[in-house]
């Protein structure tokens, strides 16, 4: 044991690799792998389940809703904002220059084409996950009359863009699509 | 020995040590084998309090566990039943509720004595180290308590906590839905805090198995912060520490049964009364107060750092804050370990002090509040700033230029009046050990 362990530190000095170096490698390489392998199911076990995954999409009727009025849904367990907003809400949005968001993202890229009143959006304030104010009537809607979080300051605008405070992004549009023009599924 | 009355002449204590020396083990420990500083003051007295405190919120939480459902539409009225309907089950809930509390006090109490007397100094360094884990160990352990009755502080803060992670780049949205084991906090998070928080508290008590291990290599560090130079320094730790600990343990209980029997709610939020509403967040949610100074720190960035965005500028400063600790034996180049002979840190340790209860100050205020004009958001950046300040800057420079004062040349000199023979004297009990 002893006179081997020297031998392969000597071959080691000449920059040699012996077949117990080799199996020195193979063996432990061979045995990390297959801790992973083990430790993966318990990890994965943690991530959603197939029947929190099965509640994954929900459909809305948009039709009671009123001009200038905002509804919230839930989704996967959160809050979806959806607002009918008025014809000045989506000019406001649209007259500003991208230059002066944080997070530069049209308004348009963020509404269905032709249905440009419809604003959904997660109601999770990208800083670290509040629901942001502006859904009720007498509630602060922010300085940029869309939405605003009490925890920790951040203003939205009426296209649910973060506008001032410390969410780095703007609020999140789920993947939704018009069944028709009055229903709508979002996920 | 004396201390000893017999007991290991008793036949079947003499019959189980020669299978498992568990009494011999147990005298080395913590009892007459085991020789202490002769000068411990008080301050020593809290390193048993957060044992005991250990011990506590193990035993209540253990029968907290025998009536409580760690499900989405049980959990709340669960907590009220036990309140409400189990035999005792107010005492023992409200003794979990603030034994945490306690145990957070007692620990940050022991934390500043070890930076005030130079505890992780060499070779203390792995002894320091291994406290600090149980530090965040216990965050992590209170933390997911917190969450449990699932009312709407539990709610909310597990949302903004779990969503901390969310600011790491690439992965955080993966690694928060693995902890959330959804897409929001849910039934599956509330199951593996429950899960969680039973098992940490095992963990922990192993990790202090290593923390006593680890200390009574070299044994306990002293208010002179010098090493003892023979048995003359040291007394037996039983009678001499059991019955000053008892003491102590005594007078610490006057105090959390005071807040268990007559202020129950002191540290609590009247906000986690009502029930967990994923739909609506409280307008002023705040952590529990032995978080309030890492959330002053964490709220302190709003702004990018380079390539840093303002949201993980906090969460690094927030968990830097902690982990800059691990480094503490290596920042502090001053071989004097006692804070007494230190004039100039003395000053910055007082300081320091004063940072860190600002920063809990600033942390439980709303984030745009502003105190004689002044944004406490300004406040909490300038002692944010002071924090990492102290450590990287402060302590490296003291140990250069400060000029201590002299230290005494042993530990019985000083507490004897510098005696010879006194000293001699005061030896003789000790050598029999």
């Amino acid at each position: 044991m002893g006179s081997s362990g020297t031998s392969a530190a000597a071959a080691g000095h000449h920059g040699q690799a012996t077949r117990r170096d080799f199996l020195y490698l193979a063996a432990g390489g061979f045995g990390a792998v297959g801790v992973g392998a083990a430790l993966w199911p318990f990890i994965h076990s943690m991530n959603p389940a197939a029947d929190v995954l099965a509640l994954a999409s929900t459909e809305v009727d948009l039709k009671p809703i009123q001009q200038g009025q905002r509804i919230t849904v839930t989704w996967r367990g959160k809050p979806v904002f959806i607002d009918h907003r008025t014809a000045e809400q989506v000019k406001s949005a649209r007259d500003v220059g991208l230059q002066d968001l944080p997070d530069p993202q049209a308004d348009q890229k963020r509404v269905k084409s032709g249905k440009d009143q419809w604003l959904v959006v997660l109601g999770v304030c990208t800083h670290l996950g509040c629901v942001p104010l502006g859904q009720k009537s007498g509630e602060s809607k922010g300085e940029y009359g869309g939405w605003f979080c009490p925890c920790h300051g951040s203003h939205y605008d009426t296209s649910g863009r973060i506008r001032k405070g410390p969410a780095p992004k703007n609020l999140e549009v789920p993947d939704f699509t018009f069944v028709n023009d009055t229903l709508i599924r979002i996920g | 020995m004396a201390q000893n009355n017999g007991f290991f002449e008793n036949p079947t204590v003499k019959w189980i040590e020669h299978r498992l020396p568990i009494f011999s083990f147990l005298d080395h420990s913590l009892g007459s084998q085991y020789p202490t500083p002769r000068n411990l003051n008080y301050w020593w007295n809290f390193g048993s309090l957060a044992g005991f405190m250990l011990v506590v919120m193990i035993l209540s939480g253990v029968f907290l566990a025998m009536n409580y459902t760690p499900h989405v539409d049980h959990a709340f009225g669960s907590v009220e039943r036990i309140m409400r309907d189990v035999n005792y089950g107010w005492l023992i809930r409200y003794i979990h509720m603030n034994g945490a509390s306690m145990f957070f006090i007692v620990v940050y109490i022991h934390i500043f004595r070890g930076l005030y007397f130079g505890s992780y100094k060499p070779p203390r360094e792995i002894l320091w180290w291994l406290g600090i884990v149980i530090l965040l160990l216990m965050m992590a352990t209170a933390f997911m308590g917190y969450v449990l009755p699932w009312g709407q502080m539990s709610f909310w803060g597990a949302t903004v906590i779990t969503n901390l992670f969310s600011a790491i780049p690439l992965v955080g949205d993966k690694i928060v839905t693995l902890l959330w084991g959804g897409f929001s906090v849910d039934n599956a998070t509330l199951n593996r805090f429950f899960a969680l928080h039973y098992l940490l508290p095992f963990v922990i008590a192993g990790v202090v198995v290593l923390h006593i291990w680890a200390l009574h290599v070299h044994g306990s560090n002293n208010p002179l912060g010098i090493d003892a130079r023979g048995p003359q320094d040291k007394i037996p730790f039983h009678p001499y520490y059991t019955v000053k600990d008892a003491f102590g343990l005594a007078v610490f209980m006057i105090f959390f049964m005071f807040f268990v029997f007559f202020a129950p709610n002191f540290f609590g939020e009247p906000d986690n009364y009502i029930p967990a509403n994923p739909m609506v967040t409280p307008a002023h949610i705040v952590p529990e107060w032995y978080f309030l100074p890492f959330y002053a720190i964490l709220r302190s960035v709003t702004f990018n750092i380079l390539f840093i965005d303002a949201k993980l500028g906090g969460v690094l400063a927030m968990f830097g804050s902690i982990l800059i600790l691990f480094l503490l034996p290596w920042l502090d180049t001053s071989r004097v370990r006692s804070g007494r002979f230190r004039p100039v840190f003395k000053v910055f340790y007082w300081l320091f002090f004063v940072v860190c209860m600002l920063l809990g100050w600033v942390g439980g205020q709303p984030a745009d509040a502003t105190a004689a004009g002044i944004p406490l958001l300004r406040i909490g950046q300038v002692c944010t700033f002071w924090y990492f300040f102290h450590f990287v800057v402060v302590l490296p420079l003291l140990g250069w230029f400060e000029r201590p004062r002299p230290l005494p040349i042993s530990i019985s000199q000083p507490v004897l009046g510098g005696g010879r023979i006194a000293a001699a004297a005061a030896s003789k009990p000790m050598e029999k050990a």
